[in-house]
């Protein structure tokens, strides 16, 4: 799960981490009036959506004075901002933050995230920040300093201090360092994050440290134990479906082609978008009903998948592991005879009870394309796309 | 031989009473499992699954009265991490856990423990284990599977099940099937499993099913290019996601790098694993392979 930028600033103040003063705003007049509030000259106008590259793609801008700050608020607030993260269409602007500009004497990068194949957390640092990282990463990885953390001691001080030397800081900026780095990490910890980016984090003329952005990933899968967080969550920012699908737990994503699929397993759903487009298809959405279909969810997945108006024809493959494919056959009849399809629907049932499904959707009269196998399911519904 | 499990493991349900461990427990020992007891805790002293299954209120004390040497585990996510780490310092040797949306930081201290502990864990968020006619230890439908010499290793369930069946379609036989789940961080690796097979006698072939996201598959595939003397057919799945979204799985995620299936499919294929492009050549590969 994502966050905005200053969702996850007043995260920082509360862990102590410094930021800029600033305020979320959601209208002009709310920017006017926290331009009085910051009470300083230069203030930054910034587009909150859950997507990088704002800058780039003109969602940042200073505002000298209290009218720019109007200007600026109106341009920026409604806009649809397209960066290289937000895909073709962009984002609609809803929400701004204005902040007090910062003297910028030196820009680095902070990261804590998971390493997969080391099993632990690790925090990189570098002195090259506000840039793309992957592109350090390529080019220069001896610019990025990395360190990895024991889950069972935590982050020690001497790991603190080697980030800080990797940076070349030293004085009150060093000990300043340490201290955000060591808060970073309760931060990252505390919350059940998943990544935790300070990009730029900044060195000021005045010798402070400083958080001027903020992105942050959660697990969703802790989000049980993490209130404050899933309370965050701004549904604005997701795909409506999807969010939707969320609400029956169905796992929906959208993609830009019109063979539609609903598939048993993420494993399975995956392989099947992949057959789809072997056989000269474009899959147009993820959709696992889990492990354990039922004729309900099997209904509601198909709502979903008929809600996107490129979709020319359906595929459904269940492997019947648990599920029984006459309960799903039952459920794909139900959905068909209430939904009143108006696109060719292939079935490939397979596992337990799968010759009963069969003869129960040949005997239904509902027009339904039966295959055998995921080839022939493939082929039949890329066809049918076509077709139709 | 098989590996991991067979006749003799002695398995104890961690979460026996809830619904999916009453429903599982019972298509376990209905296909033959060696379920010595189960663990709720505050249950202990009843008997369930038709009065057949002792309960005990730790995994300590199933150890200690049935000598338990294998768990699977069915508790909620907020308490599975737990259960792993007690049935690990209860001395059991094997753990499945089948519960999923276990939060990452948990398996990162789970995988701390296991270390010292000299357990190993298979999953979390996987269909577990199945010794065919011998020992059923998970979630899957143990009919379609038909006892031979291919070992099977996936990290999705019913893409596990879409192998077997497509093995079977060509008379081929597994000795024992493995899914080890698809969260970023699992007890046990792609490449344990290469290893555990190449070791088995009884195992001719290998089918290895991998998707998008991390490196696992890549290693397996480094390692069995240096140590493997038989054969392996290879898929990846997730040749047509988009990068930066989730696949429903945790871990199936393309972040960059080598982690897309093309890259993987490529890496595998360098080591010297056949891979099937199509999910649907599964089978046939094997077949050709074991000709």
């Amino acid at each position: 799960m994502k966050v905005h930028e200053y969702q996850g600033k007043e995260l920082f103040r509360k862990y102590q981490i410094p930021t800029p003063n600033g305020v979320p705003v959601f209208s002009v007049e709310e920017a006017l009036k926290a331009y009085d509030e910051l009470a300083t000259d230069t203030v930054v106008v910034k587009a909150q959506i859950h997507a990088g590259g704002r800058g780039k793609g003109g969602g940042v801008k200073l505002a000298h004075s209290k009218e720019e700050v109007e200007s600026l608020s109106k341009e920026i607030l409604g806009m649809t901002l397209v960066t290289h993260q937000t895909g073709p269409d962009g984002k609609e602007v809803q929400r701004l933050l204005i902040e007090s500009g910062a003297n910028i004497e030196k820009e680095f990068y902070a990261a804590i995230t998971l390493d997969r194949s080391k099993e632990m957390d690790v925090f990189m640092v570098s002195i090259e920040g506000g840039v793309d990282i992957e592109k350090v990463a390529d080019e220069t990885p001896e610019k990025i300093v990395k360190t990895w953390i024991d889950p069972m001691l935590g982050m020690n001080s001497f790991q603190a201090r080697k980030l800080a030397f990797g940076l070349n800081l030293s004085g009150s900026a060093f000990k300043e360092a340490c201290s955000i780095f060591m808060k970073m990490y309760t931060c990252y910890r505390s919350t059940d994050a998943s990544l935790l980016e300070i990009n730029p984090l900044i060195l000021t003329k005045d010798e402070r440290v400083i958080a001027l952005d903020s992105k942050f990933n959660f697990d969703g899968n802790a989000l049980f134990r993490q209130k404050e967080i899933a309370e965050m969550r701004d549904l604005t920012e997701e795909d409506s479906m999807e969010v939707e699908a969320g609400k029956y737990n169905l796992n929906y994503i959208k993609l830009d082609g019109n063979v539609g699929c609903m598939v048993n397993g993420a494993g399975l759903a995956m392989a099947t978008m992949d057959i789809i487009k072997l056989a000269g298809g474009e899959p147009a959405n993820f959709l696992d009903v889990g492990g354990t279909a039922s004729a309900e969810t099997v209904k509601n997945g198909f709502r979903i998948i008929l809600s996107d108006k490129n979709v020319k024809a359906v595929l459904i493959n269940i492997f019947g592991g648990i599920v029984r494919c006459d309960r799903v056959a039952n459920g794909v009849i139900e959905a068909v005879k209430e939904l009143g399809l108006d696109v060719p629907v292939v079935v490939r049932l397979e596992g337990t009870n799968a010759e009963e499904a069969q003869i129960i959707l040949e005997q239904s009269g509902v027009s339904i394309i039966p295959a055998k196998g995921m080839k022939d399911a493939a082929e039949k519904v890329v066809s049918a796309a076509l077709g139709s | 031989m098989s590996i991991l499990v067979n006749k003799s493991s002695k398995v104890v349900i961690q979460g026996i009473t809830g619904s999916e461990g009453q429903f599982h427990g019972g298509q376990m020992l209905d296909y033959g499992t060696n379920i010595v007891s189960g663990v709720t805790p505050g249950k202990g002293g009843i008997k369930t699954l038709n009065e057949s299954v002792p309960v005990f209120n730790s995994v300590e004390e199933a150890v200690e009265k049935t000598e338990a040497n294998t768990s699977i585990i069915f508790v909620p996510p907020p308490f599975a991490a737990e259960a792993v780490i007690e049935a690990s310092y209860a001395g059991i040797e094997l753990v499945v856990c089948i519960t999923e949306g276990v939060p990452v930081q948990d398996m990162v201290k789970v995988k701390n423990v296991l270390k010292r502990n000299n357990t190993r864990l298979i999953g979390p968020n996987c269909p577990g284990i199945i010794t065919v006619d011998e020992c059923k230890l998970g979630i899957m439908p143990g009919f379609i599977c038909k006892r031979g010499n291919i070992g099977v290793i996936s990290k999705s369930g019913t893409l596990t099940y879409e192998a077997i069946d497509q093995l079977v379609n060509v008379r081929l036989g597994q000795t024992t099937a493995i899914g080890i789940g698809g969260d970023p961080i699992i007890g046990t690796t792609m490449r344990d499993c290469l290893e555990l097979f190449e070791a088995d006698a009884e195992t001719e072939g290998v089918v290895m099913i991998g998707e998008i996201g991390g490196q696992m598959e890549i290693e397996a595939a480094r390692w069995a290019k240096d140590h493997m003397s038989k054969p392996a057919v290879g898929f990846i799945a997730g040749q047509t996601a988009p990068p930066g979204r989730r696949m429903g799985h945790a871990g199936a995620i393309v972040s960059g790098g080598d982690d897309t299936a093309e890259a993987k499919m490529r890496i595998l294929r360098e080591c010297g694993v056949k891979v099937a492009e199509s999910v649907a050549d599964i089978g046939t590969l094997m077949k050709e392979l074991m000709n």
